[in-house]
């Protein structure tokens, strides 16, 4: 059986360990150091735990001052709060003033299912996406999740990381080959170019599965994991573009502005290359377990086969 | 004490004129907010901070966040007269590719951080605050708030952090000349008793006279043992130092036509001949 991690909770190992080297290394947390999966965190470091209170857009301001004068904060709230009712902090205090602010967005997309759309983010790839001077990752396994981390707590630049809840499988051999750096894009899985899968963080392990299918049907997909949403891979974009003429992208997120709307922004110049976006809809989500309202939205394995089998036609 | 009382006010004063002229000559600014806390910003530079340009790198200097960030042509001209850039940089303000735009930017040496958007200096400034607690350095930050953006909720959220810990090593200033864009503040959204509700969150609350010089240098030199955040409610003239701006909301990002720009100069040089004798 395949290993899975929940990627909180490696984030958290690696955070104490940044910290056990790097006194400014702060939690800054919104009442959120249990569901942020923090508490080792809180025990190992307890005078580097900032909380902060029911108050998102202050944990994001404050964290901006405490960066200002020398302090490296991680920032952790549901991505829902961090990335929509912060915003304007993050646009202003984080990215305009150029903070060391790391945002680290909790239980993200689908994640809190039942609970609603007030904790869904769905969205939040497309606001970030839109300011400049924010980098944006959503680490895909536990590999990715080690060395992304290691990487931010050295980096000087602003950045939001997405997570989501649930457990992932684990996708790479070790770390270096799951993260290199910002805007280094990684193939995953290459079966052949009839198609290419693109797709990071959550949806990773299912594009994955559909080009094991697919393979299975004797269609070859290639699995381009994005790794940093921003900076883009233009480069690997491209050399995947001169290798197939059908890109699918797949996405925990409105199919407005996120994943695939960066995929087919940066390919259309080319006129060469048909892109797919697989997302969800612009419409109210329905109510279920995250797998059961991924199956819905045709989301899931099986169904971005069936899809990519349609597309072939 | 740097300079004597009488030599601030003078200092103000022409920091006024400065200002004015600015504006008149750019065609743009908040007039009437930066005349409002022209003797609070002059006499934070010019005595009270313990930063110079020569430290304003140093993680032990005084920091001061203006979260009243559209005041930003009075704060421009207290830093070039500091020596924090080239005067000659002024006449760029407001033009074309110049990053002395209409709220503060760090690209200017001298500013710490962005602000702007109403409602953010307090919560920088608790984050700065709480770093010196963290890393035990004893330097002071000072922020600097309309009475009118009372109204932004983030303003309280970070005034229950201060509160919450205790940082002693925190002012705040309101601006308190009670006007904004709209009217009297009080009748547009009353944030009124303001001393009460930051005794309430935890602040150490100090009432001046904000266009008083004695008054200004006198409680923001003064220690603070409370074990509190302190809170100065600065009560000013809005458009102070020019007779037809003051009082009026209609002043807060006015730019004076020829005669009115005439008259101002006449008056603000009358003061600042006063002064100077």
């Amino acid at each position: 059986m395949t290993d899975t991690k929940k990627i909180g909770d490696v984030l958290c190992t690696e955070l104490i360990e940044a910290a056990n080297h790097d006194r400014n290394i702060l939690a800054v947390t919104s009442d959120s150091r249990g569901s942020a999966a923090l508490n080792p965190f809180v025990d190992a470091h307890p005078d580097q735990l900032v909380e902060i209170g029911i108050a998102e857009q202050n944990s994001v301001t404050v964290a901006s001052g405490l960066a200002h004068s020398g302090k490296r904060p991680f920032v952790f709230a549901p991505a829902a709060f961090l990335t929509m009712r912060s915003i304007e902090q993050v646009k202003v205090d984080v990215a305009y003033s150029n903070s060391n602010v790391k945002l680290i967005g909790i239980s993200g997309g689908n994640s809190y299912s039942v609970l609603g759309a007030t904790h869904h983010s769905l969205q939040d790839l497309a606001i970030t996406r839109a300011i400049p001077n924010l980098e944006i990752y959503m680490p895909a396994d536990e590999h990715q999740a080690q060395g992304l981390m290691r990487y931010l707590a050295t980096s000087p630049n602003p950045a939001y990381v997405r997570i989501g809840k649930v457990a992932l499988p684990t996708l790479y051999p070790n770390v270096t080959q799951a993260f290199t750096k910002p805007g280094k894009a990684n193939i995953l899985s290459n079966y052949g170019q009839d198609v290419a899968i693109v797709a990071m963080g959550e949806t990773l392990a299912i594009a994955n599965e559909a080009a094991i299918q697919l393979n299975q049907l004797g269609i070859h997909a290639q699995v381009i994991d994005l790794v940093s949403l921003k900076p883009l891979d233009q480069a690997t974009l491209n050399q995947v573009a001169d290798q197939t003429h059908l890109i699918v992208t797949l996405e925990e997120h409105s199919l407005y502005g996120g994943l695939g709307s960066a995929v087919a922004e940066a390919l259309a110049p080319r006129g060469d290359t048909k892109v797919h976006i697989i997302g969800f809809p612009d419409e109210p989500v329905i109510a279920g377990t995250q797998a059961e309202v991924f199956n819905y939205y045709g989301m899931d394995a099986t169904s971005v086969t069936e899809k990519i089998k349609h597309w072939l036609r | 004490m740097i300079l004597d009382i009488q030599a601030l006010q003078l200092k103000a004063a022409q920091m006024r004129l400065a200002t004015w002229q600015m504006i008149y000559r750019a065609k743009t600014g908040h007039t009437g907010s930066d005349l409002s806390c022209a003797d609070i910003v002059t006499a934070l530079y010019n005595d009270v901070m313990q930063q110079t340009p020569a430290t304003f790198t140093n993680p032990n200097r005084d920091r001061y966040v203006q979260s009243k960030g559209h005041a930003v042509e009075i704060l421009y001209n207290v830093l070039a007269d500091a020596g924090y850039f080239p005067q000659a940089d002024l006449l760029t303000y407001s033009q074309f590719n110049s990053p002395y735009i209409g709220h503060p930017t760090n690209h200017i040496n001298g500013i710490e951080m962005n602000t702007g958007s109403l409602g953010h200096g307090l919560g920088l400034s608790v984050g700065m605050a709480l770093a010196a607690k963290l890393d035990q350095r004893d330097y002071r930050v000072f922020t600097l708030m309309g009475d009118g953006e009372q109204a932004e909720g983030s303003v309280w959220e970070a005034a229950m952090a201060a509160g919450n810990y205790h940082l002693d090593n925190l002012t705040a200033i309101i601006d308190h000349n009670r006007l904004q864009i709209s009217g009297p503040t009080e009748s547009v959204m009353n944030s009124e008793p303001l001393a009460e509700k930051y005794a309430a969150f935890g602040f150490d609350v100090q009432e001046i006279d904000g266009n008083d010089m004695n008054q200004i240098v006198t409680v923001l030199t003064a220690e603070n043992n409370t074990n509190k955040p302190r809170l100065i409610l600065a009560d000013t003239i809005k458009g102070k130092g020019i007779s037809f701006a003051e009082n009026q909301a209609s002043w807060h990002h006015r730019v004076p036509t020829a005669d009115e720009y005439q008259q101002g100069i006449d008056e603000l040089q009358t003061v600042i001949g006063g002064l100077s004798k």
